[in-house]
């Protein structure tokens, strides 16, 4: 589904990826775990497609196609989700108007007919419970005045509403409390299918023990250092990166 | 300097001839009025860019026309049918049709106001029962300082007139509609409104100034409102004449105690104009709401200055004013706020002065400019005035966000400009203004947009 060869991207000048390597197939769930400042969610944006980081080398392709040569929008119609790691506020736009206006992008992209006020009503109140939010919320601004806990609800709400092929969690779990934590993942562990695909990017491997990978990569400096299955995790929660960014300066 | 002279002396001349025409009226206290406004007007002369309120915004382009006063009324050959798109479609009011700032009978169309109100031409009250506009007319927009308002108030001659007695609610709006046209010279013409909502009372009037023909025309007008002792008075003024179209009107609302004032003006036509919005909080518990929106593209200047004055204790006022700078078009915005020294009653304790006061700007192009100059002066304590003003463009973590989820550039910044403007239209409390208005902005950012993809 996704291949990533030797990615290397740069922001303001300064070289935050050097040379990810990465192949993630439908129905696995991929963790990259890495210390601040590893490129973990340079990675997430870059495969989102922000403006801000720009690829100085490397390919990436997604089903088959040039995923840096489409625009953000595109990659969203072609089935690319990410969690943010800072959902946006963007007062006076409200919730429902936004996600309806993505969704019917979504699915026209995909020949499936539009949805009106009602039957996107009707959609959303569904998705809503599976992170157990109120209908309330669909008539917010979108994100003002949202609590933290909320706001990543919130992304794990847009995912269930948009159905991605590709879901990338950008440090879904920092501020979020234990319960929300399982409520999030929770939706996460619903939505995921064979047919489908997650990333989660994380710090930290508490996420890790609701939404199970079936890899889990060491992203340090840049590069991946180490893959291996879910108990890579839990070797790191022991024994920290340190070892880990010994090895990335070797390389 | 030699030319500002001349082009004062225009307007000097004329009113001469104005006077010519009076045919033993000028025999009036209110003619006493107008010839000290005049005598102010020589003094002061046109503005320059050297003068503290005037410094962004130049005057000469209108000042060099050599207008020619409008002396009466002429329908111009306006009809009804011209009109329409300048109406509020679903909005049952009162309307009062002036033309180059005469009050057109025909085009005109009352309904029933309560026992004792009333609304039409101020020249007709002049003539009837000028007691009645006396107590207030001219005493409120200071022309003293202001050469806009005191050539205004020296041509006081026609505009429009309401009165709402004490204790009566108007239901209906009372829409003034202000035709500039534009047919063969460039006229000059100065509306002089007078609003006068007696204590108690409830009234709405929405001002529109309008120009159906391409062409120079300038309009020069000034209203003054006065809200009796816990009167509620809403005002709306829409500014949409044409593109070549000189623009400069003075507002000034003196407010009683316990009286609610909400004005909102909104700019979105003419090239050059220039909005001077003042409020006087005179009495105990006022409360008085500024609000604004401009929206502006090609070479459009617009200027709004307000003035808050808080002169009694326990009033509040807020002021939103948002602007939409496109092409190589320039706002300005000044917003004092004034507090004059005063005490507490014995016995309350509430804050003195509470007033918020904000205005933000959005620049499509960087070929925009905006000036923006927040000034407070506070001669007393206990009091919150707070202001804040920011010229910024659209978020692009906002774009990247909507993009993100499968909606396209081009919409997404549509999405962001009009959650902008609807921060402030949808303070707009008359439905039927409030929808015109958001389809008049949805129009001209679409016009921009597609001027700014072709260039």
């Amino acid at each position: 589904m996704l291949e990533i060869k030797n990615l290397h991207a740069k922001v303001e000048d300064k070289e935050i990826l050097r040379g990810v390597d990465l192949r993630v197939n439908a129905g696995e769930i991929h963790a990259i775990m890495g210390p601040n400042g590893s490129g973990k969610s340079t990675l997430a944006q870059v495969l989102a497609g922000h403006g801000a980081y720009e690829v100085t080398a490397g390919e990436v392709t997604y089903e088959g196609k040039d995923l840096l040569d489409m625009a953000p929008e595109e990659r969203a119609r072609e089935g690319i989700f990410m969690a943010f790691q800072y959902p946006v506020e963007i007062p006076g736009v409200n919730s429902a108007y936004f996600l309806r206006a993505g969704l019917n992008e979504v699915r026209r992209h995909r020949g499936m007919e539009e949805l009106d006020a009602m039957d996107f009503l009707a959609l959303a109140k569904e998705k809503l419970k599976l992170v157990e939010m109120d209908e309330g919320f669909l008539r917010r601004p979108v994100n003002e005045g949202f609590s933290g806990g909320e706001k990543k609800r919130n992304e794990i709400f847009q995912m269930a509403v948009l159905e991605p092929r590709l879901a990338i969690l950008d440090e879904t779990d920092s501020g979020l409390d234990i319960d929300a934590l399982k409520i999030v993942a929770d939706g996460v562990n619903r939505l995921h299918t064979p047919d489908n695909a997650v990333i989660v990017v994380t710090h930290y491997q508490r996420l890790l023990n609701y939404i199970v990978p079936d890899y889990v990569h060491v992203l340090v400096k840049g590069r991946i250092v180490r893959s291996g299955g879910k108990e890579l995790a839990l070797a790191l929660e022991e024994k920290g990166y340190e070892g880990f960014e010994i090895e990335a300066v070797k390389a | 300097m030699q030319q500002t002279i001349d082009q004062k002396d225009r307007y000097l001349s004329a009113f001469e001839g104005f006077e010519r025409c009076l045919n033993g009226k000028s025999a009036s206290p209110l003619h006493a009025v107008r010839r000290a406004a005049i005598a102010r007007f020589a003094e002061l002369g046109f503005p320059t860019t050297r003068d503290e309120a005037w410094r962004t915004t130049s005057v000469a382009p209108i000042t060099k026309v050599a207008f020619k006063p409008a002396t009466g009324y002429d329908p111009q050959g306006l009809t009804a049918g011209r009109l329409a798109p300048f109406l509020f479609e679903g909005l049952a009011c009162s309307r009062l049709v002036f033309v180059n700032g005469y009050y057109s009978p025909e085009l005109s169309s009352l309904r029933a106001l309560p026992e004792g109100a009333q609304a039409g031409s101020l020249a007709a009250t002049l003539a009837s029962d000028p007691e009645a506009v006396a107590p207030h007319l001219a005493r409120h927009a200071r022309y003293q300082d202001h050469a806009f308002a005191a050539l205004n108030t020296a041509f006081i001659q026609d505009g429009a007139f309401v009165r709402i007695p004490k204790g009566a609610a108007l239901e209906d709006p009372i829409h003034l509609l202000f035709v500039s046209t534009a047919r063969g010279d460039a006229i000059a013409s100065h509306p002089r409104s007078l609003i006068v909502a007696e204590a108690g009372s409830r009234a709405t009037v929405i001002e529109s100034y309008v120009g159906p023909d391409q062409g120079v025309s300038f309009t020069n007008g000034v209203t003054e409102v006065v809200a009796g002792e816990n009167a509620v008075v809403g005002h709306y003024k829409v500014q949409r004449e044409a593109r070549e179209a000189f623009h400069v009107a003075t507002f000034h609302a003196h407010q009683g105690r316990g009286s609610k004032l909400s004005t909102q003006s909104i700019s979105l036509g003419g090239g050059l104009v220039r909005n001077d919005v003042a409020v006087t909080l005179d009495g105990e518990d006022a409360e008085a709401a500024l609000n604004g929106f401009y929206l502006a593209d090609g070479r459009q200047h617009v200027d709004n200055h307000t003035w808050i004055e808080h002169v009694q204790p326990y009033c509040t006022s807020r002021e939103l004013y948002k602007g939409i700078l496109d092409g190589e078009s320039k706002g300005v915005f000044r917003g004092r706020i004034f507090v004059h020294p005063m005490a507490h009653r014995a016995g309350r304790g509430q804050l003195l002065v509470d007033a918020i006061q904000s205005n933000p700007n959005l620049l499509l192009s960087d070929r925009a400019e905006v000036s923006t100059r927040p000034q407070l002066e506070i001669y007393a304590d206990d009091v919150r005035c707070t202001h804040g003003a920011t010229v910024g463009q659209l978020d692009e973590n906002a774009i990247f966000y909507l993009r993100s989820r499968g909606i396209g550039l081009e919409e997404a910044r549509q999405v962001l400009i009009k959650a902008f403007a609807d921060e402030v239209l949808n303070l707009i409390q008359v439905e039927p203004v409030r929808a015109q208005l958001e389809r008049l902005v949805s129009q001209k950012l679409e016009a921009g947009r597609r001027a700014r993809e072709a260039g």
